[in-house]
């Protein structure tokens, strides 16, 4: 049987409160969102918190919303929300995409936006998603406010840069008008993590890509992006060529690692083909196709 | 601390360690054994129940955290003595072998009628792919959830 070793409980009553409940008990303290990376974490000891702060009451983190011109996901917003959301959909399929292959249907009732960026899985799907579309992350403290990239948001496996006393609050995206989108993934079973994801924005404007991101995970890429590989897109037609040939320095920038998943040299092939595949259907999408 | 979670319309209440599985809330401090507890590792499905309207793996969620919300579990399907088309829908079909899955089944069967009336034999599939049998194949499971959908309040059946 596997059960969490002894811990306390409190529901915090407001972002303020769960700050000063974090203060309060330092590196003793974790923030419970859906709980469906920390609970199996506590399980095997991975974790051990001393109490737990439940986010569950703080509406002010749920939900979706345009905000200026940016898409904005609050931290508490379930992976179900994100899937069904219109708003999401209407600007960018990835997110659709990229949520129909996390996880389950049951699991994505509780699983949420801010637990799966803080858990930082290096095989994390919405940390492709985010790094390809160039998000940002809001991070409150007691000292306020801060902003932080989502290419540079984490740390290393598993950390990131939300410190003790912090809390990420929102997550958000930049419109970009006319952009297409998509999310590719290989896994071994349904629902489970990734052999290898890649996601992928492009604006094609005139007959030339004039924006791109290019996000991947589970494959060692570097904060969960591609940029030599965009850098090569932008200025030139979104042909077949030049879509493989980006796709193949996309490959070349990852450094997966042989495990129960697949050896490295499958995955290095996967991240080429499935970056390929996400590159010619968001460029596709962006003119209309 | 004390908990009180409104179990099929019924509220209860118990003294609980905050590290208390909402599973093992349900089945030993409430007593209703309808709910399966299997993996503990939220794969498998078995304790799948509802926690305000919406399907949860209980393994994977403290009584702590249901504390003031509504759970429903298999024992809440039946209304007034009368099986649940989805739950007829199982004895019509053959839809169980071993049965320890079927709570489950039956809890994310009924939320998706509830959601989609008419789903394709590839909705249901999708519905249930968080849930593991390793009996049927799940093709009578799909047709009994069909089935449910065929029939949403007969009062037939031929068990």
């Amino acid at each position: 049987m596997q059960t969490p070793a002894p811990v306390d409980y409190v529901r915090a009553t407001s972002v303020e409160n769960a700050i000063s409940l974090l203060e309060q008990h330092g590196e003793d303290a974790r923030l419970l969102a859906g709980g469906h990376s920390l609970l199996p974490m506590m399980k095997l000891r991975l974790a051990r918190p001393e109490i737990l702060v439940d986010l569950q009451g703080l509406s002010e983190l749920r939900g979706i919303k345009v905000d200026g011109g940016d898409l904005v996901i609050g931290a508490m917003t379930t992976h179900a929300e994100i899937l069904d959301s219109p708003i999401l959909s209407e600007h960018y399929a990835i997110f659709r995409e990229a949520e129909k292959v996390i996880a389950d249907p049951v699991v994505r009732n509780k699983g949420t936006m801010g637990g799966s960026m803080c858990q930082a899985d290096p095989s994390e799907d919405l940390s492709a998603v985010g790094a390809a579309l160039k998000g940002t992350v809001v991070i409150q403290g007691s000292g306020g406010k801060r902003t932080v990239e989502i290419r540079n948001f984490h740390e290393g496996p598993y950390e990131t840069k939300v410190k003790d006393g912090e809390i990420l609050t929102e997550v958000r995206f930049p419109i970009r008008p006319g952009a297409g989108s998509a999310y590719e993934k290989v896994e071994r079973r349904v629902g489970d993590w990734p052999v290898c994801s890649a996601g992928a924005y492009v604006v094609v404007s005139g007959g030339t890509v004039t924006d791109c991101g290019i996000g991947l995970t589970a494959v060692g890429a570097s904060h969960f992006c591609a940029p030599d590989a965009e850098a090569y897109l932008i200025g030139k037609p979104p042909t077949e060529a030049n879509l493989a040939e980006a796709a193949r320095l996309a490959a070349e920038s990852c450094d997966p690692t042989s495990d129960q998943r697949g050896p490295a040299d499958y995955k290095k092939h996967l991240a080429q083909e499935l970056t390929l595949r996400a590159l010619r259907r968001a460029a596709a999408a962006s003119q209309g196709a | 601390m004390q908990v009180t979670i409104t179990i099929n319309g019924e509220p209860v209440t118990r003294d609980v360690e905050p590290r208390t599985l909402l599973v093992h809330f349900v089945r030993d401090d409430a007593g209703l054994r309808g709910t399966h507890w299997g993996c503990d590792t939220s794969n498998c499905g078995a304790c799948t129940l509802w926690v305000d309207g919406s399907p949860v793996k209980s393994c994977t969620m403290l009584a702590a955290q249901a504390d003031g919300h509504e759970v429903t579990t298999v024992e809440g399907l039946e209304q007034g003595g009368e099986l649940d088309p989805v739950q007829k829908g199982f004895i019509e079909c053959h839809g169980l072998q071993c049965g320890f899955c079927t709570p489950g089944m039956m809890m994310t069967g009924r939320w998706l009628l509830d959601n989609n009336p008419h789903p394709s034999d590839g909705e249901i599939r999708e519905a249930i792919s968080g849930q593991i049998c390793r009996c049927t194949g799940y093709k009578n499971i799909v047709k009994a959830i069909q089935w449910a959908a065929d029939n949403p309040a007969t009062n037939e059946v031929n068990a």
